[in-house]
């Protein structure tokens, strides 16, 4: 069985370091996000409480169901947080190190920025500023491979959507200048 | 034997060319988001759903149910070769496969996880066959208590029988009943939950959630971690192939075993993780030599991937059968369902026998398709691993954009699903589970109008729960699920009062 022993390797050249410094402990986030819920569940069974959550003639009013869905949400969210507050050792996790933190946000500002984009942009100039700038920028790779990867990709898009299955996406000037 | 006589009905409408072609371009699709690191089953389908919303219903399921077959595929190709689970389920695989491949027995290994598979989904998908389209004429007799108690029951095995903390389980739950309840309400018509926005007013649409939550979050994380791969190429010849195959007989004790478990665990909610677990554990339990588990020993690949897909097939019984999906996956493809108008549940059996029949044949061929597949095309597959992230990321927030757009036509959804795509990330690592999240969204507005239905038909009475033999039963079993730690605890409490007196 000689053909087995061939090895795939795959480096990762801008993989985060192992003793970054930690952002924000997991015990933090958990209070915050208990937080969040509660104010959530106490927004949305306040207006459940203004639509009717009461009974009337024909059976519970539109509120009823939700409302008490929310009174759920909110006590377990009391819970969540004193469970987050009492329990010291997972509170001093890491939630995320800054190394980390900076990667996510690699990844999560084109997006972001990409999304805008599509709005104005149209998504097939969008899509490939995307994967052309995210190959070059983040992933250090080649210029005309980022080109040329960008262009087939949305292309192949273009061609799948538009042309063959008649799904239309948010266009911009370019497809407008084009005709299509 | 009126199920056999529909099946191959099922099988005529399925075997055009296009229908197979459909077929080998999903089991590809999904072995590739299989192979990928940190994507798996619902990431798949959630982010591939999009190409398929322009086809007819039955080539639509037929597609996305076979990028599930060749995601649960392509997830053992990286468990044994890099030792990278690509999904919960997967990681009782690589306690003995990747050992094996260390052992220049890669094809080996691999050839076993894709025959298991193979076979666990078999029984699985036989098990749907026979029994679904009795469950369902059967469930035709449920009234709207029958349906809420079995939703219940649903939603509280999964917070019985989970293994997160119980608290983010009723967290995740809740907060998915109450955003579906977000727009117009079905019975009266009014507002609810939309703060005046016309956005809402649609309501949030579970396809948008799910592929933020599942596609963009699963990004995330994967670019938080070290994308460093080692790990070994493989091939397979016929050679090998045989000699497995040869041997299968041998470990038909461990296969069925593995088969009962996944197919049992695959019906209650939430199963396919613990069956994978549970069948390598009993492999080992009764083995005669426990020491060489987890040193390269092939039946401890067999017995986690019969399981695993046992369940992972099973848990679509009764999504088919009752409308409440088994798992994660299933959930996205009963929401699938509901964008080309089909109404999941038992009718589905009676107004549209072609597409049931063809999804259920689907699952036969796709999986045949995908074992001759995966076997002769594992090598190429293994090299996807080295295609830079940086490239694979973008084309994936890409797929997710067009995906969460094309669903309403609406602009304001993509932002939505960024949304979704945040919260996704900040829940799974804080351990909030997605699945019950994703189980509540698709089956709120059913659940809640199930218990505003019964609620008028009773006027108000909640008795009407237990107003008969089977709707008793089944809110009292789903109210012993909710309680279910708790009532271990005690049982366990009672026996160790008892044993000491007895000693």
């Amino acid at each position: 069985m000689s053909n087995t022993e061939l090895e795939i390797v795959v480096d990762d050249p801008t993989a985060p370091e192992e003793n970054s410094p930690a952002v924000v402990s997991t015990g933090v986030v958990d209070v915050v996000v208990s937080l969040l819920l509660l104010a959530l569940a106490l927004v949305l069974g306040w207006d459940n409480w203004r639509t009717g959550a009461s009974w009337d003639s024909t059976g519970p009013q539109p509120g009823y169901f939700p409302f008490y869905l929310s009174v759920i949400l909110g006590a377990v969210s009391l819970y969540g947080l004193g469970a987050a507050f009492a329990s010291r050792r997972e509170a001093a996790e890491t939630f995320v190190t800054r190394a980390q933190f900076r990667r996510v946000m690699a990844v999560f500002v084109p997006t972001f920025l990409f999304c805008l984009a599509t709005q104005y942009l149209g998504l097939y100039v969008a899509s490939f500023l995307l994967i052309a700038g995210f190959m070059r920028l983040v992933g250090k790779i080649a210029l005309w491979k980022s080109l040329l990867t960008a262009f087939v990709f949305t292309a192949a898009m273009f061609v799948t959507f538009d042309i063959a299955f008649d799904v239309i996406m948010p266009k911009g000037p370019l497809e407008a200048a084009l005709g299509r | 034997m009126e199920a056999f006589g529909l099946l191959l009905h099922g099988f005529a409408v399925l075997l055009t060319w296009k229908t197979l072609l459909l077929m080998m371009v999903g089991l590809v699709l999904g072995i590739f988001v299989g192979v990928l690191p940190g994507l798996g089953g619902p990431n798949g389908v959630a982010i591939l759903l999009p190409l398929t919303f322009t086809m007819d219903p039955t080539s639509a399921i037929v597609m996305l149910s076979c990028i599930y077959w060749g995601a649960l595929f392509g997830g053992a190709i990286t468990s044994i070769l890099f030792n990278i689970p690509g999904e919960a389920w997967s990681v009782a695989t690589t306690f003995d496969g990747y050992p094996m491949a260390q052992q220049g027995r890669a094809a080996e290994a691999l050839t076993a996880a894709f025959t298991s598979s193979f076979i666990g989904s078999l029984v699985a998908v036989l098990l749907i066959t026979f029994l679904a389209p009795m469950i369902s004429s059967f469930a035709l007799k449920f009234g709207p208590p029958e349906f809420f108690a079995v939703y219940l029951l649903t939603f509280c095995s999964f917070v019985g029988l989970g293994r997160e903390a119980k608290h983010k389980t009723v967290i995740s739950m809740s907060l998915g009943l109450l955003l579906a309840g977000v727009g117009m309400d079905t019975v009266s018509g009014q507002l609810r939950m939309t703060f005046g926005s016309a956005e809402l007013l649609r309501g949030i649409n579970f396809l948008v959630a799910v592929i933020g939550l599942f596609g963009i979050s699963e990004i995330l994380l994967t670019m938080e971690e070290r994308l460093a791969l080692r790990g070994h190429a493989a091939s397979i010849s016929l050679r090998v192939v045989l000699s497995v195959w040869k041997d299968l007989p041998k470990y038909w004790v461990t296969l069925l075993r593995s088969s009962v478990i996944g197919c049992w665990l695959g019906i209650t909610p939430g199963g396919a993780i613990a069956a994978s677990f549970m069948g390598y554990n009993l492999a080992k339990r009764f083995a005669k030599d426990q020491e060489s588990f987890g040193k390269g020993r092939i039946e401890g690949v067999f017995a986690p991937e019969t399981a695993a897909h046992a369940s992972g097939t099973a848990a679509l019984l009764p999504m088919l059968a009752l409308g409440i999906p088994g798992s994660g996956t299933a959930a996205i493809l009963l929401g699938g369902l509901m964008v080309w108008g089909l109404n999941p549940g038992p009718l589905l059996f009676v107004e549209h026998k072609d597409f049931v029949w063809g999804l259920i044949a689907s699952m036969y061929l796709g999986n045949v398709v995908g074992l001759v597949l995966v076997l002769t095309t594992v090598p190429i597959f293994a090299s996807i691993l080295r295609v830079p992230f940086a490239a694979v990321a973008p084309m994936i927030v890409v797929s997710c954009v067009i995906g969460a757009y094309a669903i309403q036509n609406a602009m304001f959804d993509i932002w939505l699903m960024l949304g979704f795509g945040v919260v996704g990330y900040v829940f799974k690592k804080i351990g909030i589970p997605l699945a019950p999240f994703t189980l509540a969204l698709v089956l709120g507005s059913r659940a809640e109008d199930a218990f505003r239905l019964s609620m008028i038909g009773s006027g108000g009475d909640m008795k009407v729960f237990w107003s008969n033999g089977l709707v008793g039963t089944i809110t009292t079993l789903a109210i012993v699920l909710l309680f279910w730690p708790v009532i271990d605890r005690g049982f366990a409490g009672v026996a160790r009062l008892v044993r000491p007196a007895k000693a």
